[in-house]
């Protein structure tokens, strides 16, 4: 008679690795596999390939001062951060004249504070147009002078920051309008408007923006009447403008068609013309839902501006390369060039984690439950 | 019953007709608007001599191109010009979009990896990228190609057969040749140069390098978007037939991810491709460039701007269709 079988229980599996605590964390998000040991071990390595010289050469043996000499001898060892404070005002401020750059700084200033209050939305009011109108207003007046006794400065010499923040803020706020009837224009119902609108925004959107910038300053000229001339600034910023108006054209257009065919619909049933059910049902909840794509826009022509120094206009990108132009100091562009791009990256960071914010913010108000 | 036939009443209470007069009235006002500043134009090319038309196309240029796929000779004409920059925009937008698509591809799944430390940085090379102007980014690699690279006397030599200065790259090139066949074209050192084998100079490096990083950057929020658009059932789905993450990923979100992937992908490459026209600034000779030039020697700008923009738009054209072949192919198949 066979032994009968006997119930013969396994031995217990050990217990889960603990979940909680630092260890189990580093590991899960470091040592996780061999894998993810080998990335791990790989990625420290290249950092301590890089790291260590990076360091070296940005603060322990870089020269803090404007010593010419110091900087000389620390060539291909150590950084010349001392570049930046000889040469940051013909950085900042470009060629405008030395003794009157207090103006382009409380210029630049006045628009810097007034993109901030217009990140508020308790400042989202009528007004601010009219504090946008007004800024405008006082920014030429401080930058071009012939008022209140300040002298005048040719636009050929603004330069830097203030008309960084000058051509990509004006474009985008002229260019506004504009993409706003491009876009209600490519969704209306009349064909040769809808045409028209069609070609301007795929014209523009074929072709890269110098091209659109060398046709702004060499053609327009030839379109004035009577052999007028047209400033270079004006010429550039339509550019610009004409530029900026057909990429925002497509994010506005986006918004249009986002919305219910209802509430067209309900808008004419109830007797409202075309215009009417535009500005008071449609336009008012397209728009809200394309404001952080519209930030986004202007992140663009925040970059975009650098291409103006191709056309012989120096802003931030233009002003260093032409700040650091001279004999002495022409070995230390890298240092001129990483502090202008941190300026560029702190303004495009800030803005776009401002657009990444307002998009949720924004849904909250019309997400229903 | 049929309905009453519809009477068309012209008068403005018409939604018809108001709509024939406002465009009308529209294209009246372009015409217009057209014929002044056509006037204008006229008026003013007479008052300073300048003429139009495309008759330069066929006379000598009588400037040398720096460097060119095609052989170009300062005698021939600036129609042969043309072709050569925009062989050389094509040369540097073709290979940034592969070397681009690669690199952004690899950091867009970077960013989703477990790995905490491959994902920070990844973040990190994004953010740099996207912040920082092109141009910008182009200056520094410019300066850093020019300056801190060793004379070719002294070059680097990464690889065997790889020679990188101050003077750009020197690399092997598999040739044809009647006599040998197929062989492969060796760059040799002499006492003061590198001869022989494939080069590219500093500005295709410049333009190649800042484009690639720069759009890499895109193309990584473009991949991460797409993998993370695909529901996350997919990849439990996967990983509970015992797919391993490389497999989940390669077989069942990378496919469905590409539909997403691909229309805004589209436009990195026609962004790539615009992009390039900013070699103008380093001085690589890219059909932007030669139109510069060429425009500032006969002083026909329109003629010149307009030759531009036809072939960019063409080739915008062109990548529009290419995609949207593979786009259709890589669709979803429905009944």
């Amino acid at each position: 008679m066979p032994a009968a079988k006997v119930f013969q229980p396994r031995p217990a599996q050990p217990p889960p690795r603990a979940q909680h605590g630092l260890w189990p964390r580093v590991r899960a998000a470091f040592f996780d596999g061999w894998w993810n040991t080998l990335l791990t071990a790989a990625t420290l390595a290249l950092l301590i390939w890089t790291l260590p010289p990076l360091l070296g050469w940005g603060v322990f043996h870089a020269v803090p001062t404007a010593d010419n000499a110091a900087c000389r001898a620390a060539v291909g060892v150590g950084a010349c951060w001392g570049v930046v404070a000889e040469k940051g005002r013909l950085i900042l401020f470009g060629r405008y004249p030395f003794d009157e750059q207090w103006r382009p700084l409380l210029a630049s200033a006045l628009l810097v504070a007034l993109l901030a209050g217009s990140c508020l939305r308790a400042f989202w009011k009528p007004w601010l147009a009219l504090a946008w109108v007004g800024t405008f207003a006082v920014f030429f007046g401080l930058m071009k002078g012939g008022v209140f006794g300040l002298s005048v400065v040719e636009t050929a010499r603004w330069g830097g920051l203030p008309l960084t923040l000058l051509l990509s803020a004006a474009s985008l706020v002229i260019a506004f309008p504009l993409a706003v009837l491009v876009a209600l224009g490519r969704t209306s119902h009349l064909p040769a408007i809808r045409t028209l609108c069609v070609l301007y925004v795929e014209l523009i959107r074929g072709v890269p923006l110098i091209s659109v910038l060398f046709m702004a300053s060499f053609i327009l000229p030839l379109f004035m009447p009577h052999g007028g001339t047209i400033d270079v600034l004006a010429r550039v910023l339509i550019g610009m403008t004409l530029f900026t108006a057909a990429y925002l054209a497509e994010v506005v257009r986006g918004g249009l068609q986002s919305l219910p065919k209802g509430q067209v619909e309900a808008a004419q049933s109830i007797g409202l013309t075309y215009w009417q059910t535009q500005r008071k049902i449609v336009l008012p909840q397209a728009l809200r839902t394309v404001v952080p794509a519209i930030v986004n826009t202007f992140i663009g022509a925040f970059k975009d501006t650098s291409l103006v120094t191709i056309v012989s206009l120096y802003d931030l990108t233009g002003a260093v390369q032409l700040a650091l132009g001279d004999a002495d100091w022409r070995k230390f562009f890298l240092e001129g060039q990483l502090f202008v791009a941190a300026i560029y990256f702190v303004a495009c960071f800030a803005m776009s984690r401002y657009s990444r914010w307002l998009e949720g913010h924004l849904n909250t108000g019309i997400r229903r439950v | 019953m049929p309905p009453p036939p519809k009477r068309r009443r012209w008068t403005w209470r018409s939604q018809a007709f108001r709509g024939v007069v406002y465009q009308l009235v529209a294209l009246a006002v372009l015409v217009a608007a057209g014929a002044l500043l056509l006037s204008n134009t006229l008026e003013n090319m007479r008052a300073r001599g300048i003429k139009s038309g495309f008759d330069f196309i066929t006379e000598p240029a009588g400037f040398a191109i720096g460097e060119s796929l095609i052989p170009f000779d300062s005698a021939e004409s600036y129609g042969k010009a043309y072709a050569v920059g925009l062989a050389n925009t094509l040369r540097v937008a073709l290979v940034g979009i592969v070397a681009a698509t690669l690199l952004g591809t690899l950091v867009g799944i970077s960013r989703l990896s477990r790995n905490a430390l491959v994902k920070r940085l990844a973040g990190a090379y994004v953010e740099v990228t996207r912040n920082v102007p092109l141009l910008l980014q182009l200056f520094m690699w410019y300066f850093a190609l020019t300056e801190f690279l060793p004379p070719i006397e002294e070059a680097l030599r990464p690889l065997p057969g790889f020679f990188f200065s101050k003077n750009g790259l020197q690399f092997p090139l598999p040739w044809w040749s009647a006599e040998q066949g197929w062989f492969l074209d060796m760059p040799e050192k002499t006492e003061i140069s590198v001869v022989g084998g494939g080069a590219v100079t500093p500005e295709y490096l410049t333009v190649l390098l800042g484009l690639t990083v720069y759009t890499a950057g895109y193309i990584a929020e473009v991949v991460r978007a797409g993998i993370q658009a695909v529901p996350i059932g997919q990849h439990e789905a996967a990983a509970s037939l015992g797919l391993s993450r490389w497999h989940t990923l390669r077989l069942v979100q990378m496919p469905q991810a590409l539909r997403v992937i691909i229309p805004p992908l589209t436009s990195q490459y026609l962004n790539l491709t615009k992009n390039s026209s900013l070699a103008v600034a380093v001085g690589y000779p890219d059909v932007l460039s030669i139109a510069a030039t060429s425009l500032n020697q006969t002083g026909r700008a329109i003629e010149c701007i307009t030759i531009v923009m036809a072939c960019y738009l063409t080739l915008s054209l062109l990548t529009s269709a290419f995609m949207g072949i593979y786009n259709r192919r890589a669709r979803l198949k429905e009944r």
